[in-house]
């Protein structure tokens, strides 16, 4: 039994076949955490003693010979911001340290009752701020293909733990590229579905109109089996959409012969690095090859897209994060003079780029500013939006590379803010208008990945999902393995 | 510089943030880069756009109104670091 090499379907067909237990695999993923993750520390949280209390239960399901789930039994983490009931929740803070939820976010109680093995929670960057991980209030977690590298952000620790095969996959979120980008920097799958496509119940708010709940995996139909669950209409989060959740892994077979694929001349430009357009371009290529037609396109408002969303994203995050008081949850100052006192002393605990954003969005929104900066913001996101609307007339799918360069060296970016927004250029578009997205590996520069983004319409993640599955059968670079 | 540190001051008291005078000099410089990048906005006429708030469409998403009891009390206010009286959270007075 090799961790590395198994995916959460031959993994599900070893348990089936009783080639090893669920107990024997959560054993190996701890393991494997224990031999690597002092080196990649993509963990803050690693719950042993319930990992294998989960994985006894999906043996005894198995040995009664009762029908299990694909997800069963099989070992996986999760973003630290999303609520695990009984186990710590940060959000990658010490706003939140010691925070232990009493209730589950609602897609990790849709996991567990598939029989998901929760392992740990991954580190990330604060509430979601940041494309390196490296804002974390916690250890910084490395990429796996190269330690001294970021390994992306904000869910840079699930993509590391996926990527480093410490589990088979893990929940993160993607607001502005948080998902796809570390996906990318680390070569694994990630998907960020339509906004309102999975709940966001129980998952620690960044910014509303624009967070999204998806998945990282090893491979395209490992990603399209955990989806699966994930999906579809919650109570408890009124802006998910009532629309019936279609059965991804099923629908990844056949071909893209005569699929249009449009390429946007603006995501090929400015500062994206000659190796990643030309690794992309012959991913491009290969996708010619397997009969798509490839069709140039332009969104040409993609430039105002970072601008826009730096104003929308930190205006919604100073609403959200003004719950974080120390009265009903997180560390609470003991020394305080006043509730004012008490809420300055319990918040100086942001991170810098939390408190940054917080004063972005805290001025953005003020009054005499709100017009100029949150309004504007908005209409931009209308004109982006239509940038998508109109090109998916035209074509079925969208290609991108995900992210403008490889992994850069952990503290290259960090006294410049401008400078690491804008790595989020190519990923934030997609956001804005609440569209589909997939990043997979399509190939590596000077062992760094580099992955493809794949974006579709609006509630399509079936398309983007194949497009995706193809590609990767025709490729397979989810082969390669970093070393560690 | 569009912030000036009287500025950064007044919103950080806004946002009950209290920073030490180096980060108001820092965050008054950087935040005034960021905001100056914002300008690049201006180079699109939006008179006549309307502007997006949700992109889902819903509008109006109703439920019953029956009590549905998704956590119970005792264990959220197990939660807080601050005495509870009689089921409330008793915090720092105002004044």
């Amino acid at each position: 039994m090799d961790i590395k090499t198994l995916t959460v379907r031959s993994a599900h067909q070893g348990l089936k076949d009783k080639k090893f237990s669920s107990v024997e695999l959560t054993e190996a993923c701890l393991a494997r955490i224990d031999e690597v993750d002092e080196k990649i520390k993509a963990f803050i949280t690693v719950c042993r003693d319930y990992a294998i209390k989960q994985a006894k239960e999906a043996d005894e399901k198995i040995a009664k010979g009762e029908e299990i789930s694909i997800l069963e039994g099989i070992p996986m983490s999760v973003k630290d911001m999303y609520c695990t009931k009984g186990v710590q929740t940060t959000a990658g803070s010490r706003v939140l340290e010691g925070f232990v939820p009493p209730y589950d976010a609602t897609i990790v109680k849709k996991l567990k009752e598939a029989g998901a093995v929760l392992v740990g929670k991954n580190t990330q960057d604060e509430f979601g701020h940041g494309v390196s991980s490296e804002n974390t209030g916690f250890d910084v977690p490395h990429n796996p293909w190269n330690f001294s590298r970021v390994a992306g952000g904000s869910s840079g620790g699930s993509a590391a733990s996926v990527s480093a095969s410490e589990v088979f996959y893990s929940l993160g979120t993607d607001t502005g590229g948080s998902i796809r980008q570390p996906s990318a920097v680390c070569s694994v799958v990630g998907l960020k579905p339509t906004y309102g496509r999975s709940s966001r119940y129980g998952v620690v708010a960044m910014a509303s109109s624009l967070d999204t709940m998806g998945c990282i995996g090893k491979t395209v139909s490992d990603t399209a089996d955990v989806f699966k669950v994930m999906a579809g209409k919650d109570e408890l989060d009124s802006t998910t959409v009532d629309m019936p959740v279609p059965d991804y892994p099923n629908l990844l077979e056949g071909d893209i012969k005569r699929l249009k694929i449009g390429v946007p001349k603006e995501y090929f430009e400015g500062g994206v690095s000659d190796d990643v357009k030309n690794i992309v371009q012959k991913a491009i290529e290969k996708l010619a090859d397997l009969g798509a037609q490839i069709v140039d396109i332009s969104l040409p408002h993609t430039k105002y897209g970072v601008a826009a969303y730096y104003i929308i994203c930190p205006s919604e995050v100073s609403a959200n994060l003004g719950r974080y008081d120390g009265v009903r949850y997180g560390p609470a100052a003991k020394d305080a003079e006043d509730l004012f006192d008490f809420y300055i002393k319990n918040r100086s605990k942001f991170h810098p780029e939390v408190k940054r954003r917080i004063m972005i969005g805290t001025y953005s929104l003020s009054s005499g500013y709100y017009d100029a900066y949150y309004l504007k913001a908005q209409k931009i996101r209308t004109l982006v939006k239509k940038d998508f609307d109109e090109a998916f007339e035209k074509v079925d799918v969208i290609v991108t590379p995900t992210s403008p360069t490889v992994a850069f060296k952990i503290g290259e970016k960090v006294s410049d803010p401008l400078s690491l927004y804008m790595c989020d250029v190519l990923t934030i578009p997609a956001s804005l208008a609440g569209i589909c997205g997939l990043s997979l590996p399509c190939g590596f520069s000077g062992g760094l990945p580099v992955g493809l983004q794949i974006l579709g319409p609006q509630f399509l993640e079936e398309v983007i999902l194949k497009v995706g599955h193809i590609y990767e059968k025709a490729t397979e670079w989810y082969r390669k393995k970093p070393t560690v | 510089m569009k912030l000036s540190k009287e500025q950064v001051r007044h919103t950080a008291k806004l946002a009950r943030l209290k920073l030490t005078e180096e980060e108001v000099e820092l965050y008054s410089r950087q935040l005034s880069q960021v905001l100056d990048y914002m300008d690049i906005l201006d180079e699109v006429d939006t008179s006549s756009v309307e502007p997006t708030s949700q992109v889902t469409g819903l509008k109006n998403v109703y439920r019953e109104d029956k009590i549905k009891r998704v956590c119970d009390r005792e264990e959220l206010l197990a939660c807080t670091k601050l005495p509870v009286e009689r089921d409330q959270i008793k915090v720092k007075s105002v004044f």
